[in-house]
C-alpha cells in the first residue's frame, strides 16, 4: 500500500492504524463481529470507501451480464438437448453432444477472444469492450454486453444441452410413455405432455448449479471485455492486494452462490409434486 | 480350490480389460482426442528441436509480420516466429496441468477415503469444510490462494491448482466409498481383525478405481482449463514462457493490429482442452458400462 521505499516506521503506523498488528485470530474475530453488523469493513485502496459501495455497482453490473447470458443459453440448451435426445443416437445427437462437450471446456477467454476478433474487429458489427458511456440508454447496454453474454452462453450451452438430453432420454424410456403411447395418443402429445415435462425436471437443477461456475467464469470475461462486475472487481482487488475488498467479494460471491442455489431447490419442489408432496406429509 | 477360483477371476478380469481396451481403440472421438494429445506430448517433449525458430530469444528484425511462407503464423512484437512459440508452448502446460491433477487426486482420494470410511465426527467436519469450499467458484478461489501465497512459480500454480481441485475428488470419491462400506467383503476384512488403513487402502480402494480413474481424466481438462485462465488473467505462469496463454495475455491488447499472435495459441489451447475432453468422455463411457 506504502510501497516499496516506505520507512519501517511508517509501516508500523500503517499497520496499527488498520489494526493488522494485531493476530490473525482477534483480527478474524474482528471481522466477524462486522459481518454480523453488516459491516463489511473499508476498502484498504485510498480513499478508503466502505467496501459495500464499491461492491454494490459491481454485483448490479456482473447480474446484468449473468442475467443476459441464461436469457440466451436456457432456451437454445434446452433445445439443443430435447432435438438431440428425440434423435439419440443417430449422427444430429452425436454432433450436438460432442460440439457442445468441446465448446463447454474452451476456456471462456479463448471463446471471448475469437468472438471479439470476429464480431468486432472484423466484422465491425459490436464494441470491443462491454463498459458502455455514463448514462448509455438500454439498448446500447445490450449491444456492449452482446459479447461477453454470448462467450458465456457457449460455455454453459454444452451443459444445458447435456443434461436436458439426458432427461429427454430417461423420460423416453420409461414406463409411463410406453402406456401413453399405448393409450393411441399421438406422438406430439406424448412428448409435449409427458416427455418434455419430465425431462426438464433434472435441467432446472443443473442450471441453477450452472450459477455458482458463471461467477467464476465472469472472473475472465470481465477482464477481457473490461467490465466493471464483481469478477474483476475481485481480480482488482487481489493484484492490489486490497484484502478487505477480496474476502468480502468472495463472501458475497458465496452468499450468491447459496441464495441462487436455494432459490432452485424451491423453484424444483414447486415444480415437482412428489417433492411438493412429500413435504406435506 | 482357492487357487483355481482365483485363477479363472484373474483371466476373466484381463478379459474384460481387453474388451474395454478394444472398446476404446475403436471409438473415434478416442482416436482423434489421443492423436492431437499425442501430437502435442511430442511437441512438448522435443521443444525446440523442432521448432524452425527459438521460441523464446529468436528475435529476428522482422516484428509484427503478417503469416507468410517464412513465419507461417507470422511474427510477434519482439520478432520471435509464432509458430515456433506455438509449437514449443504446450510444454509447461502439460507439465503443470497433470501434476497437479495428480496431486489433487492422491490427496482428494485419501480425504474421501477417510471420510466415507470412518463417517462420524471427521466426516461432518471434513465434509462441512468442502461444501463451503465448493461454494466458491474455482478461479475465484484460486486467485484468492495466489494472492496469499504471494508467489507465481510455476510449482505454486501446481498446488494452487491441486487444492483447488482435492475438494472435489473428495467428494467423489466418498460417494464411491460410502456404496461400497456396506459390502460384505469390508466387513469380512474388518472381522478378521484387518487394520483400518489396510481396509480403506488395501480393500476399498481398489473397487473404487473406476470412478476415481474417470474423475481424474476430468479434472485434468479442467485443470488445463483453470491453468490457461489464471495465466491470462496473470495470475499464472509468467513470461518468458511461451506458454499459450501467456501468448495471448502479452498480445491481446494489440488484437486488432495483429490478430495472429493471439488467435494461433487460442487455437491450440482449444484443440488441446478438446482432446482431453474427447478422451476422457470415451473413457467415461468405457468404464461405466
Amino acid at each position: 500500500m506504502l510501497g516499496p521505499y516506505a520507512t519501517e516506521e511508517a509501516v508500523a503506523a500503517y499497520n496499527h492504524e488498520h489494526g493488522t498488528d494485531r493476530p490473525a485470530v482477534v483480527q478474524y474475530v474482528d471481522w466477524l463481529r462486522g459481518i454480523v453488523r453488516g459491516d463489511l469493513g473499508n476498502s484498504l485502496a485510498p480513499p478508503e470507501p466502505p467496501v459495500w459501495d464499491v461492491i454494490e455497482p459491481a454485483l448490479v453490473n456482473s447480474m446484468k451480464l449473468a442475467v443476459f447470458a441464461f436469457l440466451i443459453v436456457v432456451p437454445f440448451g434446452i433445445l439443443g438437448g430435447v432435438f438431440a435426445g428425440l434423435r439419440v443416437g443417430r449422427p444430429t445427437d452425436r454432433g450436438i453432444t460432442v460440439v457442445g462437450l468441446s465448446l463447454a471446456v474452451v476456456p471462456e477467454f479463448v471463446t471471448g477472444l475469437v468472438l471479439i476478433l470476429v464480431f468486432s474487429i472484423w466484422l465491425g458489427w459490436l464494441p470491443v469492450t462491454a463498459q458502455w458511456e455514463p448514462g448509455a440508454g438500454a439498448l446500447t447496454q445490450v449491444r456492449h454486453l452482446a459479447l461477453p453474454a454470448m462467450a458465456l452462453a457457449i460455455v454453459l450451452f454444452g451443459y444445458i444441452a447435456r443434461i436436458t438430453r439426458a432427461g429427454v432420454v430417461e423420460a423416453l424410456d420409461a414406463d409411463y410413455t410406453r402406456t401413453a403411447y399405448l393409450k393411441g395418443l399421438p406422438r406430439n402429445t406424448v412428448i409435449s405432455r409427458h416427455v418434455l415435462r419430465n425431462a426438464l425436471m433434472p435441467t432446472i437443477a443443473v442450471i441453477a448449479t450452472q450459477v455458482g461456475y458463471l461467477v467464476g467464469g465472469l472472473v475472465a470475461i470481465e477482464y477481457l471485455f473490461n467490465y466493471q462486475g464483481l469478477g474483476l472487481m475481485v481480480l482488482q482487488a487481489a493484484q492490489q492486494k486490497d484484502f478487505t475488498l477480496l474476502t468480502a467479494g468472495v463472501l458475497v460471491v458465496g452468499v450468491v452462490y447459496l441464495v441462487v442455489t436455494l432459490i432452485a431447490d424451491i423453484a424444483f419442489a414447486l415444480l415437482n409434486p412428489r417433492i411438493r408432496f412429500q413435504a406435506a406429509e | 480350490m482357492t487357487s483355481v477360483a482365483a485363477v479363472s477371476e484373474r483371466s476373466e478380469a484381463r478379459v474384460a480389460r481387453r474388451e474395454r481396451l478394444r472398446l476404446l481403440l475403436r471409438s473415434p472421438s478416442f482416436l482423434i482426442g489421443a492423436g492431437v494429445l499425442l501430437f502435442w506430448l511430442t511437441c512438448a517433449l522435443l521443444g525446440s528441436r523442432i521448432t524452425p525458430y527459438d521460441p523464446i530469444f529468436d528475435q529476428t528484425s522482422d516484428l509484427s509480420q503478417r503469416p507468410s511462407t517464412e513465419h507461417w503464423f507470422g511474427t510477434d512484437r519482439l520478432g520471435r516466429d509464432v509458430f515456433s512459440r506455438v509449437l514449443a508452448g504446450s510444454r509447461d502446460i502439460l507439465l503443470i496441468a497433470p501434476a497437479a491433477t495428480l496431486l489433487a487426486t492422491i490427496f482428494g482420494t485419501t480425504l474421501g477415503l477417510i471420510t466415507g470410511y470412518f463417517r462420524g465426527i471427521a466426516d461432518d467436519t471434513i465434509s462441512r469444510v468442502i461444501d463451503a469450499v465448493l461454494a466458491i467458484p474455482l478461479i475465484v478461489l484460486a486467485v484468492t490462494v495466489v494472492t496469499s501465497v504471494g508467489s507465481r512459480s510455476a510449482w505454486a500454480v501446481t498446488v494452487v491448482i491441486a487444492i483447488v481441485f482435492s475438494p472435489i475428488i473428495a467428494r467423489t470419491v466418498r460417494a464411491a466409498v460410502l456404496g461400497e462400506a456396506q459390502l460384505d467383503y469390508v466387513e469380512a476384512a474388518r472381522l478378521r481383525g484387518e487394520r483400518s488403513h489396510y481396509v480403506m487402502f488395501a480393500e476399498v480402494l481398489p473397487n473404487v478405481m473406476p470412478p476415481i480413474l474417470v474423475e481424474a481424466t476430468i479434472r485434468l481438462g479442467y485443470a488445463i482449463f483453470a491453468v490457461a485462465t489464471l495465466t491470462f488473467i496473470g495470475f499464472g505462469l509468467q513470461p518468458p514462457s511461451p506458454d499459450w496463454a501467456v501468448q495471448i495475455s502479452d498480445n491481446w491488447q494489440f488484437l486488432a493490429e495483429q490478430w495472429w499472435t493471439v488467435l494461433f495459441p487460442a487455437i491450440a489451447i482449444a484443440s488441446l482442452v478438446v482432446a482431453v475432453n474427447l478422451v476422457s468422455d470415451s473413457v467415461q463411457q468405457v468404464l461405466e458400462r
